[in-house]
């Protein structure tokens, strides 16, 4: 036993994310840790690799009882994470990349690049990397750049190697050139925790699992003990019942018809990010869509939106006539309009008040011969304020001083007022609090029985169950499943989302 | 995980009234007024005339930060507005007093290629993704070229060279004396009304027109901008357009104030004109700000320089306490957070 973990506990400003959690690592095993978004995971990774120092329980590593009082500590002490946003300097040389925070000098003070190169060098070799070391880094693919962050980690001496969702930007070459470095790792004697959502992942190269749910250890596992389907179960758990309002849809007409839509890798990456979507959704319908982080079901949205320009391929309908992807600008004249998943980094102009953000993408009405008409704008930002319940001192108010649900609810105010015909909401309730949640149901309720149609995306299942008429499943940029309401059930759900069609 | 979202950032406890920027923006130029009183140098800070000419000679300067505002909202900068400006105040010389066309032709020709210059930096940084710093930079750069390539790097004065080698001498244009004067009874300086009037369409653009309204937001969330709809390129050549074209108003009054067009006029104007808006409380991250906190900062600037020229401090104590007092009263400023 290399490590192990217990009677963990964390809380966060009185919330208990972790509570009496369990974990051990064997020398030389792939351990995956799984669980649902929230689960714990992340805040246990967090408290072994030091980033958390305030915690309850005890930590055994390699016997001993420690306490790891940073990230440097527990780097130094031979446990690395490899992270999703990578730590790498995009304008250094791959060389002073992995030596970064250990260079090599002599007499302390003079670098010495000579013996880093070299050491590099070996170490390179040893793991069948092909690079030039004296290449900036930024300018490697992702793959690349992660198998880097690995060989930083060997540098380090890491017992433990942590790595958090490491496939979610790779294709399936890079998955496989990544599995054979782990189990050159394995070699070399390092332990690697491994976090994924993907079941087929987890059982090509887990050796054990555990799984957290709701800060919760519910077990652990060989993996060849522990079916997909049992796995589900673990992590799923209990049905989460949530207060929905009752959805008695009306369908009409068809209002917008996608088909083959395809969309580049936006990092430049020869693969689709979105492969041949077709889809069809009716006046007065929601059609959920789910899949994991990199399933590239934002990346769709934004791509029939015209977040990323002309990039897109594939042809669209809007209320029959044919729709070009173009601009953000020209979707909204068309009436298609997206609620990003960022309403601080995408949504919002924070320091502008709510009756400005209101009027933002419709101010063109509000301003005959481009002069605004103050009043006017005031008279619509105190209808939707009112309409809506956005809880504020009043619409002078800026933004960044709303709670998270006023803020989203001030968005959907400013799309609602472009008079559109299709509403994209990517993930609406994020962050948002429960009564604010409510509320954002009931109005998506509103809308569509007044003709509107929604593609709704939410990692909450239950949210996604309980609002969406049809439900699409997405991994890796396709489709693998649509379910009527009826048929949908969390464990199909994320089933497809991790790729495996049949159930 | 949901931990960064539970914690809040705790509001100000300053009371409403002490953030409002507009509110320390006056109190810097209190503040300001207040050493002018204290250090009156024997009275002359209490006559007219002081006030009148620290308007005077603020003036070209204060117009220059209008556009300069503008940008700056856009979260953007424009050093080329003094080279714009000693080149449209060559153009502008070349065409009243050596050319002797009508004042009515020559300014606006001259205000169109003040335009064209910022419009063609706002263009580099809105097209082709230029840092604001560089793209006007180089167009600082460039400007000044232009300024010494169209002069023959001669300053445009009523001494005309002949092709003889000798000096013809013409009369100075009537728009040239009418510019440089003093009306209401000696009161005002032509060129300070010329600087208020572009403070009032500044005020018009910034808080009544739709395309005002667009400059605070791409300036505040240039991305939630763009996925509004709001043409972002055209936005940005808008500002930028805008501040070549003050430069080039503000290089008309400088030709008219010095009787000449010099080739070098405007050095270091964009300097003045930066600090003008920032001590005026315009938020260089841009999407927050306005023409009347930048109305107030050049008058405590020019205050600032006044008081300080009335007390016959010598030049180096005087650069030395400008610098200090900009850093004390952009501190004031960034206290509220």
């Amino acid at each position: 036993m290399i490590l192990k973990m217990q009677h963990i506990e964390k809380s966060f400003s009185g919330v208990r994310v972790l509570d009496d959690v369990y974990f051990d690592l064997r020398p030389s095993e792939v351990h995956v840790l799984a669980g649902e978004n929230g689960a714990g995971k992340t805040t246990l990774i967090k408290i072994l690799a030091g980033v958390h120092s305030e915690y309850k329980g005890e930590i055994y590593f390699e016997g001993n009882l420690v306490k790891f009082k940073s990230p440097h500590d527990a780097a130094d002490k031979g446990i690395s994470v490899i992270h999703q946003e990578m730590s790498l300097i995009n304008s250094m040389t791959v060389a002073d990349n992995i030596f970064l925070g250990r260079e090599m000098t002599r007499s302390g003070l003079w670098m010495d690049y000579r013996s880093q190169y070299e050491k590099a060098q070996v170490l390179l070799k040893q793991l069948g990397i092909k690079i030039n070391l004296s290449q900036y880094i930024g300018d490697y693919p992702l793959s690349v750049r992660q198998m880097i962050e690995i060989t930083k980690a060997l540098v380090y001496d890491a017992r433990i190697i942590i790595m958090d969702e490491p496939t979610s930007a790779l294709n399936d070459i890079e998955v496989s050139q990544l599995f054979e470095m782990i189990k050159d790792l394995k070699k070399r004697g390092c332990s690697i925790i491994y976090i994924s959502h993907r079941l087929e992942e987890i059982y090509r190269i887990g050796d054990r699992i555990s799984v957290l749910r709701d800060g919760k250890y519910i077990g652990s596992s060989t993996i060849q003990d522990l079916s997909p389907a049992q796995l589900i179960q673990w992590m799923v758990g209990r049905e989460i019942r949530e207060q929905f309002p009752e959805r008695s849809p009306t369908i009409g007409e068809e209002r917008l018809k996608v088909k083959h839509f395809f969309l580049p890798d936006l990092s430049g990456a020869k693969k689709w990010t979105v492969e041949d979507i077709s889809l069809s959704l009716r006046a007065g319908e929601i059609i959920g869509i789910a899949g994991l982080q990199g399933s590239g079901k934002s990346e769709l949205l934004n791509g029939l939106f015209g977040s990323y320009g002309k990039m897109a391929e594939g042809k669209i309908w809007l209320d029959g006539e044919p729709f070009k992807v173009h601009s953000p600008r020209n979707s909204i004249e068309q009436g298609l309009v997206l609620l990003t998943n960022d309403r601080k980094g995408t949504g919002l102009v924070l320091n502008m008040n709510i009756a400005r953000n209101i009027s933002l993408a419709s101010l063109k009405a509000f301003s005959p011969w481009g002069w605004i008409q103050s009043q006017r704008e005031e008279e619509v930002a105190d209808k939707h304020v009112k309409l809506l319940d956005i809880r504020a001192r009043s619409q002078q108010q800026e933004v960044n001083t709303l709670s998270g649900g006023n803020q989203q609810k001030v968005i959907l105010a400013k799309w609602l007022e472009t008079r559109p015909k299709v509403l994209f909401l990517d993930e609406p309730t994020l962050g948002v609090d429960v009564g604010a949640k409510h509320d954002i149901y009931n109005l998506m309720n509103q809308w569509t029985a007044q003709g509107l149609a929604i593609l709704l995306i939410t990692s909450e299942l239950p949210e996604l169950l309980a609002m969406s008429d049809r439900i699409i499943v997405m991994h890796r940029g396709k489709i693998t499943a649509e379910f009527s309401q009826k048929e949908a059930t969390q464990e199909k759900i994320v089933q497809a989302a991790m790729g495996m069609t049949s159930s | 995980m949901k931990a960064k979202s539970t914690l809040k950032r705790k509001s100000s406890p300053t009371t409403g009234w002490l953030q409002s920027p507009f509110i320390r923006a006056l109190a810097a130029l209190l503040f300001v007024l207040a050493l002018g009183a204290l250090f009156n140098a024997e009275g002359a800070f209490f006559k007219w005339n002081t006030h009148r000419d620290m308007f005077r000679h603020i003036s070209v300067f204060a117009i220059l930060a209008c556009g300069m505002t503008l940008v700056i909202i856009t979260a953007g900068i424009d050093l080329s507005v003094g080279s714009i400006l000693g080149f449209t105040a060559v153009l502008f010389s070349i065409f009243c007093i050596h050319q002797g066309w009508s004042p009515w032709i020559a300014a606006p020709v001259c205000i169109l290629a003040g335009a064209a210059c910022g419009a063609a930096s706002g263009g580099l940084v809105a097209r082709f993704k230029i840092q604001p710093f560089i793209a006007t930079l180089a167009m600082m750069v460039f400007a000044r070229g232009l300024a010494k390539w169209v002069s023959g790097g001669q300053k445009i004065s009523t001494a005309v060279l002949q092709p003889d080698g000798n000096y013809r001498y013409v009369e100075v244009p009537p728009i040239f004396n009418s510019l440089n004067s003093k009306i209401l009874n000696q009161n005002v300086a032509v060129v300070t009304l010329i600087f208020l009037a572009c403070i009032f369409i500044c005020w018009i653009i910034l808080a009544k027109l739709r395309w005002g309204r667009y400059i605070y937001a791409v300036g505040g969330n240039e991305e939630a901008a763009r996925l509004s709809g709001i043409p972002v390129t055209a936005i940005k050549l808008f500002a930028y357009g805008l501040s070549g074209l003050f430069s080039a108003v503000a290089g008309i009054c400088q030709a008219a104030q010095e009787l000449q067009g010099d080739p070098e006029a405007g050095m270091t104007y964009e300097l003045t004109a930066i600090a003008i808006v920032v001590i005026g409380g315009t938020n260089l991250m841009g999407g927050r700000g306005g023409i009347g906190l930048t109305f107030i900062g050049a008058m405590t600037i020019g205050y600032l320089e006044k008081i300080l020229s009335i007390n016959a401090v010598g030049e180096a104590s005087r650069l030395m306490l400008t610098g200090a007092i900009i850093i004390g009263a952009v501190l004031f400023q960034k206290a509220r957070k």
